[in-house]
């Protein structure tokens, strides 16, 4: 892609508007390439901020996780970030702060908590809830 | 093409829904999502009962609605596939929301429309108001007059949608009824030489081309928006190029003619009616009988009614001095959309003939050659007159106390 989407005129634009995920053609295995090394189109959405809608957001307790991979698995904008199975935290860029990765957070007290969007996480991560006991 | 074949006669006796099933068939069709509707509905019954019977291997997909039978197809289309469906009415209105994003998602899907009123009050008979309600919506619109004309169009439409520079969406009209349910004599092509006509279908950015990943039905405001519409556009003005080589490519394979506009008796006639569908071949009828008579009168016939022939309308109709253009659909308060484009073909042009709006058959009312020929003699009086004789606006063939509009 050599010229970019925002200097594009009505001729050079892609059919039915498409938008391309990744440059040249994947005749690889994508898994096993890391998302860093991946050739992302311009218009991959990974290259697009769309956190904005987010009101209130997941903050990451490290010291609480156990890696279980459940915030990965159900999070339904791959915004969990997790690397060899071990939990490396948000990616605020995509995160819409639906509060799933929160709700399947099997821990006790949970690893991963809604705060509000202006909440700075290292003030978050101060006012974490103790271990609750049973039948609370 | 489907593994069995289906030995044909040279002449079969078909209406205009069996002509749509067979050219379906014969396009070997990937999905066909359907949700059938008088008076389309043999259209998709047939096609389903040759699946069922082992001649079609793409998939018939019976869906919960109209809504669903389109987006069905937008979905199979851009999955990679050859797509068609067939509807009418009030099918064609629910599923309308969708027609706009086939269009502007640039996937070619073949439409069979059997054109019948919409409700209210609900009628299941012929007129035009559903071909109309597709006006804008982006898509290639053909009119079939007669049940060959349908099996023709139909196979056709394959061919214009699916070509590299047109990549949109065709309706394949036709009246219901008149033409829908009406046995004629058709010759069709040979399984093989229908196939080989229609040809093998041309996969454009493929959901499931898994080396080239890609997002379908996308969002864009206003920094895209105007640029992807105005691409639409630019590809529909261009089909006519296409549209134009396709029936020249099925002339040679099958005798019959076919041009943008279509016209008859217009060879010194000094007025003319510009219809849509079955009308033209009874005016046919009702022109050969006035011209025994030495009244030299004509019809002009859109056969592409999306987009629109304007260019072709006007040279059409540039030496005769009185047109009534014939609208099959309620106007619901303005001139129906034929006078609006002849008026617009003609109004930069030297030819001022005098322009009536007739508003005719709604919801199946007969148009017999006898009505025909009265309004072939009423033009040659505007004619001789110069000018209107009456208003613009006429609603004809409707019981009760003239209903008419718009002074000249």
């Amino acid at each position: 892609m050599n010229k970019s989407i925002k200097d594009k005129g009505w001729d050079e634009l892609e059919l039915g508007a498409v938008l391309f995920s990744f440059n040249n053609t994947v005749n690889y295995t994508m898994a096993e390439v890391l998302p860093e090394d991946r050739d992302y189109a311009e218009t991959n959405s990974k290259n697009a901020y769309v956190g904005d809608w987010r009101v209130f957001k997941p903050v990451f307790n490290a010291e609480l996780c156990i890696d279980c991979q459940f915030c990965w698995i159900f999070c339904p904008d791959t915004s969990i970030i997790s690397r060899d199975k071990v939990m490396q935290g948000i990616d605020y860029d995509h995160c819409k702060g639906c509060g799933i990765c929160v709700e399947v957070c099997p821990t006790n007290p949970k690893s991963l908590l809604m705060f509000n969007e202006h909440e700075k996480n290292e003030d978050a991560l101060t006012q974490w809830p103790e271990k609750s006991k049973k039948g609370e | 093409m489907n593994k069995k074949i289906m030995e044909l006669n040279e002449i079969e006796v078909w209406d205009g829904n069996m002509a749509n099933s067979q050219a379906l068939r014969q396009a070997d069709v990937d999905v066909v999502a359907a949700y059938p509707i008088t008076p389309s509905t043999p259209t998709v019954e047939n096609y389903a009962t040759m699946h069922a019977n082992g001649y079609i291997d793409g998939e018939f997909v019976m869906v919960e609605s109209e809504h669903a039978a389109m987006s069905g197809c937008v979905g199979a289309s851009a999955a990679g596939g050859r797509v068609a469906t067939a509807t009418s009415s009030q099918g064609l209105a629910l599923m309308i929301e969708v027609l706009y994003q086939a269009s502007g998602m640039r996937t070619p899907i073949v439409l069979c429309l059997v054109n019948r009123a919409l409700a209210a009050p609900l009628n299941v008979n012929g007129d035009h108001s559903d071909l109309y309600l597709t006006r804008d919506s982006g898509w290639i619109s053909l009119d079939a007059f007669s049940p060959q004309e349908a099996y023709d169009i139909t196979l056709m439409s394959f061919k214009i949608a699916e070509h590299k520079d047109v990549r949109l969406p065709v309706i394949s009209n036709q009246d219901g009824f008149m033409t829908s349910h009406t046995a004629q004599n058709v010759k069709p092509l040979s399984d093989e030489v229908a196939n080989k006509f229609v040809g093998e279908y041309l996969q454009v950015n493929a959901m499931l081309d898994f080396s080239r990943p890609v997002t379908h039905g996308v969002q864009t405001e206003h920094d895209w928006h105007f640029e992807h519409k105005a691409k639409q556009h630019a590809a529909l003005m261009g089909s006519f190029k296409v549209i134009q080589e396709t029936f020249d490519e099925f002339e040679k394979i099958s005798g019959r003619k076919y041009k943008m506009v279509e016209s008859y008796g217009m060879d010194g006639a000094e007025v003319a009616i510009v219809c849509l569908g079955s009308t033209y071949e009874s005016a046919m009828l009702a022109v050969d009988q006035l011209r025994e008579e030495g009244i030299k009168v004509g019809i002009v016939a859109p056969r592409v009614f999306r987009p629109f022939p304007l260019e072709e309308v006007a040279v059409a109709l540039q030496n005769v001095k009185a047109v009534a253009c014939m609208d099959r659909s309620a106007p619901g308060g303005t001139v129906g959309a034929l006078y609006n484009e002849v008026a617009g073909a003609l109004f930069n042009t030297p030819a001022r003939p005098v322009l009536t709006n007739l508003i005719y058959g709604l919801g199946g009312r007969d148009m017999t050659i006898n009505e025909l020929k009265n309004i072939f003699r009423n033009l040659i009086k505007d004619a001789n007159n110069g000018k209107l004789t009456g208003k613009i606006q006429t609603l004809i063939g409707v019981r009760g106390p003239e209903l008419s509009f718009y002074e000249q």
